[in-house]
Order: C-alpha cells, then structure tokens, then sequence
C-alpha cells in the first residue's frame, strides 16, 4: 500500500503579541515543529504501511527550513520526504495550498490513501484535507477515530460527526484527516537518525518541477481570501473593578444577578 | 500582485532595517541583494514600517467579477435527528443582518432525507426560500452526495455569500464544495459584516487567537465561511412564514457515492457544559476539595452547570468533561462565575465568548480580572457563603 501524509512545520508556540502601535507582531524566538496534529496521521499510516508492507511517503510545502520537519518524519519512519519551496507559494491559502499539494501528489506518482492531521495550530482552519481530495478528484473523511479494517477495495473508518459516531467503509484512492488522540504517536527513532541522509531522502521541488502548474493559482496570487487587517483581540471596554469587605461585595454580586434576572 | 524590493535602495543598513521588521523570516540578504524567500505571508509589515520606498506592493489587474450576477446569502440548513442543527438558526438570524445591508434575499438549504415539514419551520427564523434537496441517498452524511447537491444549488441559484455552520459535518462539506467552486473558504469566524458592494467582512482568531484577522473574498463568488456553534444569536421565532419552500430535483448523478455507511451509533449523552446559559467556574483559590460543595451549592441555585479550570480537573476533584480552556471545552454562557480562577490565557480562550464574566479572586493583580466584565477582588471563601445565603434569602420573600 502506497501512503502519503502531509505534514506542516508550524511555530513552536502562537504567543504571538502585537505592538499595538506599530503593528508588528511580536514573535518569541521559539524554534518551529512539526504540528503535533501530523503525529496521529503518521503514526496511522506507519501502522498500514508495516500491515501491509507498503511504503510511506511525506509531502510539505513551507520554506527551506521545513526540511526540518520532514527530517524528523523519516526518523519516525518514513521512507521519503517532499517539499514544495518556492517564492512561488508563498502567501497561499487553503485554496493555494491545496493546488500545490496537489500538483505535489501527482509528482509523487501512485497511492492509494492519503492522510492528513485534524487541523494544524497555526491556521487551525482544518480545511487543507478536504480541499486537497476535491482537488485530486477523491473522497474524503475527517475527524477520523479508528481504522476499522482495510481490503483491496478499501478501508472501513469510524468518524466523529458531534453527537454520533459513524461507521463507514471508503473505496480506494481516498484521503482521511485523522482525530487527535486515535492513536499513540511513535517517537523519532535514535536508529534511524543515525543512518537517515536527510538531504537523499528529501526532495525540494518548485513550482517549475510540477508539471502544469498553473501560476495564477500558486501563492498568493492564487489565494481568493485575502487578508486586508490583523488587530488585536479587544479587550472588554466596560470592565468594572468593586473592591470591599465580603459582605458587601456577596450583596453587589446578588444585587446583580437580581436585576439581571439570574435568581 | 507582490512585493517589489528597489535594490538600489538596498544598504546593508535598509536590509537590516527591513529584516528587523519581518515576522517571518522571510528576507534574506546576501552579496549586496535583497531576495524574499518562501517564507514570506505577504503581510505587507515591510512596505508599511520598513524604511520607505525600499520595498512597495505592486498590484496587479484582476479579471474584473460581475458582482451583481450572484444574490443572496445562503445558509447550510444541517439535518440534525428529527431537526435541524440550532447553528443553522443562528446563521439564519446573523444572515438576516447581512443580506439586510444590501437589501437581498437570504436562503437556506436543506439537504436530507425525509425532511417532512422542517423547511416549514426556517422561513420563521428569516429564510426567504428554502431549497430543498430531499432523496434517501442522503439519509446519512457521505460527502460526494451532499456536495453534489450543494454544488447544484450554487450554480443555480448563485448566492453572494455561504454561511456553513462550523460542525463535524460542516467542516467536511464546506471545503470540498469551496474547492469545487473555485472559491475561498473562511473557518470559524466570529465576526461577519456586510461591505455595501457584497463583499463579506469575515473576522477570525488566528495564532490561538492572540490576532485577529480580517478576511475578504474580493475576486470571486460565492464567498464562504463557517461559523461555530454559539457565536451568533438566533431571532426570536416570528409567527408568520413568509417564506417559499422550493424542492428541488435530485439527479442519479447526485447519488453517486465511493463510501457505503455500515452504521451510525449515538454517543452515550454526556456532561455538556458548551450548552450551558450559566456556569459556575471554579479554580486553584478553592484549597480544598470539600470546599467545592459551595460552588456546587450556588450551581443548584442558578441552575449552572458547575465547571472549572485544567488543575482541577489534574487534581482529580472535578470531572474532565467539566474543563473549559483550550484542551477542554468551548463554552458560551451568558453568565460564567468565575471563582478563585487566576485566568491563563488557555483558560481565557475557551471563555472569553461569554456574554457576561463576574470574576471573584482576592488577587487584584490576577488576569482574569483583564477579561471580566465585573470583577470582585476579595475573598471566595467570605463571598461565597454570604452570596447563598442572599440567594436563599431572596427566594423566602418572593
């Protein structure tokens, strides 16, 4: 079976704060990681990769130093990674991103599944997966639980839909974004680090590599949201502060859980 | 459309000053050049606080889009059991508001499978049609189905604007559909805001919700977003219908599906504290597990539900599903008590929605009292009991 997950390095942490005055935001030097999200999608296609003797495959898109990311996929297990690096997909959103990822997987060539992360913790729109199997023509599943078994016309998933939990079985090639917590993530294996030659291993591809990549739909230019303003969170304006003994503040509070109707 | 770096306005001293100003990373400066590299978001921050001229945005002619040849804003009416989810009440009700600015009609879809006479009950809620795409293929939710005749609804009836409430469901659909349509898709927006030439204003916490970002779909239609559950207010239910149901055809092309549902099991009925209208919260100022019974007490009283913040839960004293914050539950009460809780920015973010926060904490300096509406710097243990007993006082006299 020929996997292929997609993975994302993301910021080590989004404390992020902005300078209200200059509009800057001020990051924290905190190094970037692999979204932890991608972990349970790894450690599922790891799993059906060693059930059936198949290979895994990694893809990102995201600047050079998103080899790091891919780096530590293959230490975990996979067989080879793929980044899409280029001027040409910055500033994407999910739409952007998702055309490239596409053009990624057809360079790829075959699979049969594709696995994804819930969401990631920086753009935590949760939309990459979906987009993503529109685009290469397959159906999808998200917020998958548990794999329930698996033959050569496809695989049976449970998923979460809120207040149910369905069981359903999906033909071959499709895509799964994969539930926090439906599995225990592998660690990085001290073994493989020792014999992985990242820079073999991993392909950097750009927009030149992937054949018919249209350009007006790469980056960008190729994003239909677009971003006019980011501001900070407003704080609550009319804020009260009532300082005094307990009893007095124990008659404040009844007095206006009272008048607003709460008792 | 982009960024134009003047090298001959590149010193070491300008390249510095640009880097120095990027978030991200992005400019990189080596033997005398100034190169972007693909780290870049396009924020723009180097055109607006780098020194002037150094480097400006370009843009560049967009195809222009016939705006007025898309009308409406639709709402995706989700199936929920013998009713519909009350999100799609909520998008009917902030729908109403937007399609109001510019004095068009709003929609709902309805896609399902037996649907009986609950496209009866939207137009109560602010739909003025109500399209129905009724066929036992979509009896349970499988995505080609559902984005067959989602699909089939935009191109016929061409709204301007998609609002999809932000479900399992939802968050599913909503992509492969935006994907199919060529459009752009906005997640989980918490403000949503009318331009008067049918551009939707779309605001949406990023970075963990530290930033707020504003978001338009300027180039093309239909524009989209998903919202979540109890962000927007429903309209009170109006007596008259003045409403138009319209069923519509279901094609065989329509029913195709590569995914069969074996079965579907209800999740056992849990402690849901994101559907409280009160809630009693309560912290580290507690010092011991016993003393909980106050806060349990006063939870009776206002009907609450008690919850509380992740080291109570750590500490065994109340049950994980009672957690609000970031790796607990979102909740949206219009009044949340919080009680000896020092307010972490975890914490404050599953919260920070409701409509009313009384905090009560003896520290003055304790964050919660930055995101409380009516803050009581005192002690819980003093104002606690003394609250009750008010309360209970109250109730003889009525």
């Amino acid at each position: 079976m020929n996997l292929i997950v997609c993975c994302k390095q993301v910021p080590g942490t989004n404390k992020v704060e902005m300078d209200e005055e200059t509009g800057v935001l001020k990051r924290s030097g905190v190094a970037a990681k692999l979204n932890p999200y991608d972990l349970f999608a790894l450690e599922t296609a790891f799993t059906l990769a060693e059930e059936t003797n198949g290979s895994v495959k990694t893809l990102s898109m995201g600047p050079p130093q998103a080899k790091e990311a891919l780096t530590e996929t293959l230490w975990m297990g996979a067989d080879e990674g793929v980044l899409l690096c280029d001027k040409a997909f910055a500033g994407a959103d999910v739409a952007a991103t998702s055309y490239a990822l596409s053009l990624g997987v057809r360079k790829m060539g075959g699979f049969d599944l594709i696995l994804c992360g819930k969401q990631t913790t920086d753009g935590d729109t949760a939309q990459v997966g979906p987009e993503l199997a529109e685009r290469l023509g397959i159906e999808h599943a998200t917020n998958v639980v548990r794999i329930d078994g698996m033959d050569e016309s496809g695989i049976t998933v449970t998923i979460d839909l809120d207040s149910a939990l369905q069981t359903q079985k999906m033909a071959f090639p499709c895509l799964l974004t994969i539930d926090k917590d439906a599995n225990t993530p592998r660690l990085p294996s001290y073994n493989r680090k020792k014999v992985i030659d990242a820079e073999k291993q991993i392909r950097v591809l750009t927009a030149c590599d992937l054949a018919g990549a249209d350009r007006t739909r790469l980056g960008l230019k190729g994003s239909p949201t677009q971003v006019e303003r980011i501001f900070p969170p407003e704080n609550n304006a009319e804020k009260q502060t009532l300082t005094g003994t307990g009893e007095e503040l124990a008659d404040a509070l009844y007095g206006m859980l009272r008048e607003k109707k709460f008792v | 459309m982009g960024l134009v770096i003047h090298q001959e306005k590149i010193t070491k001293e300008i390249a510095g000053q640009l880097q120095a100003v990027c978030p991200f990373g992005a400019l990189e400066y080596e033997s005398g050049t100034l190169r972007v590299n693909a780290a870049c978001r396009s924020c723009r921050l180097c055109v607006k606080n780098g020194p002037a001229g150094a480097i400006t945005w370009e843009d560049e002619k967009k195809p222009i889009l016939d705006k007025s040849a898309w009308r409406g804003v639709a709402v995706f009416a989700e199936r929920r059991e013998n009713d519909v989810h009350p999100v799609t009440l909520e998008l009917l009700g902030k729908a109403k508001e937007l399609a109001a600015v510019t004095n068009e009609p709003v929609y709902a879809v309805l896609i399902g499978s037996e649907t009986g006479t609950l496209a009866n009950e939207l137009p109560h809620y602010g739909a003025d049609r109500v399209f129905v795409y009724d066929d036992p293929a979509f009896r349970r939710f499988t995505v080609s189905p559902y984005a067959a005749a989602f699909c089939d609804f935009i191109q016929k009836v061409k709204p301007s604007s998609i609002l999809v409430g932000a479900t399992s469901l939802g968050r599913s659909l909503a992509p492969k559909v935006a994907a199919r349509c060529g459009t752009g898709l906005t997640a989980d927006c918490t403000v949503l805001d009318m331009k008067p030439n049918t551009d939707l204003v779309q605001i949406r916490p990023a970075f963990g919700g530290n930033i707020m970002a504003q978001i338009v779909t300027p180039n093309t239609r239909p524009q989209f977003c998903t919202a979540r559950y109890k962000i927007f207010s429903a309209q009170p239910r109006s007596a008259e219908s003045g409403g138009e149901i319209v069923p519509m055809p279901v094609t065989d092309e329509m029913r195709l599906s590569k995914t069969q549902v074996f079965s579907i099991e209800e999740k056992p009925k849990e402690i849901d504290i994101s559907e409280a209208d009160v809630i009693v919260a309560c912290g580290r100022g507690f010092s011991r597990e016993a003393d909980l019974h106050m806060a349990k007490e006063l939870a009776g009283l206002l009907h609450a539900q008690l919850a509380g913040t992740r080291p109570m839960i750590e500490a065994g004293w109340l049950n994980p599903k009672r957690q609000i914050g970031l790796s607990g539950r979102t909740v949206k009460p219009k009044l949340l008590l919080a009680l000896g809780i020092s307010g972490s920015v975890q914490f404050a973010a599953g919260m920070k929605g409701s409509e009313r926060i009384v905090a009560v904490n003896n520290d003055p300096n304790a964050g919660i009292f930055e995101i409380a509406h009516v803050g009581l710097v005192g002690d819980l243990y003093e104002i606690v009991p003394k609250l009750i007993e008010r309360i209970r006082e109250g109730a003889r006299n009525v």
